[in-house]
């Protein structure tokens, strides 16, 4: 190792690349912050799963069902949130304020309307005595679609700070960083909450149409 | 206005109770006695509590896994005492009072005691050991740090106002359950768990990322240093494992105060799915805190023989290997639930695959001491102590994981299995980086003689205190009694009584130790900043380091970086003109964070919801206010640079006997 040296170049980068190589690390340790959460919700699951062979005298699969038309239209709200974050992206890259902040009141309303639907429903059930402490089942399912409608809350309070800022500020380089990890986040919520679908209602609704289809 | 909170919470029922509350309540009131008396406050709060520079927040983690040992290790000492003399009788403790004490030793061991030393050590030296000036979030580490003082605070606040939990350190349900459980103690453990495990978790994501981002140009993957690279897999552990425990802790209390059924007995709950959770977290944890411990010895051993590592590569694939494998193997905890003969059988034969590693780890290290000049100095004797003790350890968990050994699970000798990992395994390798590391941070070497002594009282008082616990475990002597009524086992808790003895002298040494080595700092000074010779890059910065640890980042070409420089004769390098260097400005929101963090908890623990909203305001404020806050940076001019740079080339040369 004899052509180990120190040159007065090496090391030391500009203002602009130390700023760049700052906003990469925070966009890398979200995207771990968040597996670490996909690990969260995918222990959620697993309980959930294991629950659902086990609902004792609680209202076993059959009131979750009930809940498809909800279902529906809370992904059908939560998907048209993730288009206009995504149109939001577009604005942002060309640095159009007013429309920026247009496509992110329309996410913020689409996300506020999922949760809505999310209150409603999950009120609903508890006042028909089957809320989330008369089964495992129903402790397991009140917990994770409460756990991903939490997020989905912080989300949207965090879109309520980024519109201020932006429209306070200006989509500076920081607004902008920020808006990018948002985006990440939320996207993020989407996945999760197609997992939940998937393996919350989707095997109810197959059992269904199988049923429907013998009987 | 109180919640569940009343004067019966003091705890006026039991002496030796009150005695542990007083202790606590005037070595706070002494501390803040000496502070104000040494007319500090200032210094403490500019320099130390908002302070966001690594070195200083890893100062504080090991203080605070200092202060924690003495608790833990008193708690430990009542119970040998207790099973020393409680033979057909009921002793001094009284079961719930023993079964407190049995829980928060075990908690306050693995979560305020071995996590913050590792990541107090993982934050002092390894920025340093890549060439880096800082970690990536040198914000969220002070987050991390003070939600672990918050956790740690918990703790100690349930000695004094209410009970702590009596359900073990694991809470098993359903006894953690409110039915059972029906006071304050399993949310303390709960609150202090959410609190410390989020720490980790921010602290797993800074690591991750400052290990993969900030490395020196030129250093790739295969030239990191040992234990930085223990510290990347401790961290990528932390990030899989932390979830799980969080989620248990979370959903047990969902249980207690919702009225859920995750893991009840009626109501369709399934506590099996609680113990899974927890040893999911639980069999990582026991690499999170063994781990960085191999890369302490990898460092020690390599330094202290004159010689780079024995083939570094297989020592990085081991340890990559060890923390894949420990993510799979969790069932081996409770083979005795029943999961059946597939299931058992499955983690049977995976469990004991952690040996292979492990040893190619052990025969490095033993064949880079091999033909090497050894230095048997403080740090190497915790390490052969270590490679020693820790070969029976290894042994005897293999036994463990065998599934048919149903004999030995539940058994003392399963206590003295994990102890065998956790003190000569964990604590050795700490204590070994503490001696290792100590100049590097406050630029004097601890005294030697001294240091000894405290290893040789380590070292025999874990075997006196263990080794009657393997034979008692063969006697068929169950964990966690408080009292027993088997003659033959009286002699043996006797002898592991006076191994805790043994072990109190050896903290004892090492408070002694610190004391004299501040006392003839000037003696121990090590001016050169380099007082090992050692050979990876954290020796390069001053001892004590600047604030920026580095003038001029390093280029790297291999392993061993410091040791190729010093060859080549560049190690003194210095630039012609210096530049500015920009670091995290100081800032409260971190330490304002914890403290609500701990308000928040505590309104939550005794239900005073008042409270509760003031510490959650508090919180979201404290965060508010440093993520919107965008040049919340230091910058030190470049002639400070020189500055600083010059009185260190000064002092290096003045210093007698300079290594390099």
């Amino acid at each position: 190792m004899t052509d180990s040296v120190i040159t007065d170049n090496t090391g030391e980068e500009s203002e602009a690349d130390e700023a760049k190589r700052a906003l990469d690390e925070k966009v890398y340790g979200l995207c771990i912050c968040l597996m670490s959460d996909a690990i969260v919700f995918a222990l959620l699951l697993a309980i959930f799963m294991v629950m659902s062979h086990n609902p004792t005298d609680g209202p076993g699969g059959q009131p979750l069902s009930v809940r498809l038309p909800q279902t529906v239209a809370q992904t059908v709200l939560l998907l048209a949130s993730s288009a206009t974050f995504a149109v939001a992206g577009v604005a942002i890259a060309a640095r159009q304020r007013g429309r920026t902040l247009a496509w992110l009141s329309a996410t913020f309303l689409l996300g506020l309307g999922f949760i809505a639907i999310e209150i409603s429903q999950l009120y609903g059930m508890a006042a028909a005595n089957a809320g989330p402490s008369r089964s495992g089942l129903l402790s397991a399912f009140f917990t994770v679609v409460g756990a991903h409608g939490t997020h989905v809350s912080i989300g949207l309070l965090w879109i309520v700070l980024l519109v201020g800022e932006v429209a306070l500020r200006g989509l500076n380089p920081f607004a902008v960083s920020r808006l990018s990890r948002l985006g990440l986040f939320w996207h993020f919520l989407v996945i999760v909450w197609i997992s939940i679908v998937s393996i919350v209602d989707l095997p109810e609704i197959l059992e269904h149409a199988g049923s429907a289809a013998n009987g | 206005m109180f919640g569940k909170l009343t004067i019966d919470a003091l705890p006026f029922y039991s002496g030796i109770a009150m005695g542990g509350a007083l202790t606590v309540v005037f070595g706070a009131l002494g501390g803040v006695a000496i502070i104000t008396w040494l007319g500090q406050w200032r210094c403490l709060w500019t320099e130390w509590l908002t302070s966001l520079d690594h070195k200083k927040i890893g100062i504080m983690y090991v203080a605070l896994a200092l202060v924690m040992l003495l608790r833990g290790f008193v708690d430990a000492m009542m119970m040998r005492t207790q099973q020393a003399v409680a033979l057909d009788s009921n002793g001094y403790l009284p079961t719930d009072h023993f079964d407190q004490i049995l829980t928060s030793h075990a908690t306050i061991m693995v979560f305020f005691v071995a996590m913050p030393f590792l990541i107090g050590l993982f934050n002092v030296v390894v920025p340093q050991q890549i060439g880096a000036r800082d970690v990536a979030f040198p914000f969220m580490n002070a987050v991390s740090l003070w939600l672990t003082a918050s956790g740690a605070a918990l703790v100690m606040t349930s000695l004094v106002i209410g009970r702590f939990s009596a359900a073990g350190w694991s809470a098993y349900p359903p006894y953690s359950e409110a039915q059972f459980s029906p006071g304050v103690g399993v949310d303390y453990w709960i609150w202090a768990i959410l609190l410390s495990g989020i720490g980790s978790i921010l602290t797993g994501i800074n690591f991750v990322v400052t290990i993969l981002k900030r490395r020196a140009p030129g250093m790739r993957l295969l030239t990191v240093p040992m234990f930085s690279w223990a510290a990347l897999c401790t961290s990528i552990l932390m990030l899989f494992a932390f979830p799980a425990l969080i989620l248990a802790a979370a959903l047990l209390g969902l249980d207690r105060h919702v009225g859920m059924h995750f893991f009840t007995e009626g109501g369709g709950g399934n506590m099996r799915n609680y113990v899974s959770l927890f040893w999911m977290w639980g069999h990582p944890e026991i690499y999170i805190l063994l781990l960085p411990a191999f890369g302490i010895y990898s460092e020690v051993v390599a330094t202290f023989s004159g010689k780079g590592l024995f083939a570094y590569e297989s020592l990085v694939y081991a340890i990559a290997g060890v923390a894949v494998l420990s993510a799979m193997v969790w069932l081996h905890h409770f083979f005795t639930m029943g999961a059946g003969h597939d299931v058992n059988a499955f983690f049977g034969r995976v469990a004991p695959l952690v040996a292979v590693p492990t040893g190619v780890m052990i025969f490095d290290w033993l064949f880079t001491m091999y033909r090497g000049r050894v230095q048997f100095s403080v740090p190497v004797l915790f390490t052969l102590g270590f490679i020693v003790t820790f070969v029976m350890g290894g042994l005897t968990g293999v036994l463990l994981t065998l599934a048919p050994a149903y004999v030995m699970h539940d058994t003392t000798f399963l206590v003295a299995h994990f102890h065998n990992m956790m003190i000569p395994g964990a604590l050795f390798g700490y204590l070994a980086g503490y001696q290792y590391w100590f100049p590097k941070v406050f630029g004097f070497r601890l005294e030697e003689k001294w240091g000894r002594r405290a290893f040789w009282a380590w070292i025999v008082g874990f075997y006196l205190a263990f080794v009657p616990l393997y034979i008692l475990g063969f006697m068929g002597m169950p964990q966690h009694l408080e009292r027993y009524y088997v003659a033959g086992w009286q002699p043996y808790l006797i002898v592991a009584e006076f191994g805790a003895v043994s072990i109190l002298c050896g903290i004892t040494c090492l408070a002694i130790q610190l004391a004299v080595s501040i006392r003839d700092r000037a003696a121990l000074a090590v001016s050169s900043g380099d007082p090992w010779n050692g050979r990876t890059l954290e020796w390069a910065t001053a001892s004590p380091p600047a604030p920026y640890n580095f003038a001029v980042v390093p280029r790297v070409h291999g392993i061993d970086a410091w040791w190729a420089m010093k060859q080549a004769g560049t190690a003194g390098y210095r630039p012609a003109r210096f530049q500015e260097i920009i670091i995290p400005a100081a800032s409260s929101a971190g330490v304002v964070l914890g403290a609500m963090s701990f308000v928040f908890a505590f309104a939550m623990i005794w239900q005073i919801w008042w409270l509760a909203a003031i510490g959650g305001l508090g919180i979201c404020a404290a965060v508010l206010l440093q993520t919107f806050h965008d040049h919340a940076e230091h910058r030190i001019a470049a002639s400070e640079v020189e500055a600083m740079e010059t009185r260190r080339a000064t002092a290096a040369a003045l210093a007698p006997g300079v290594a390099m």
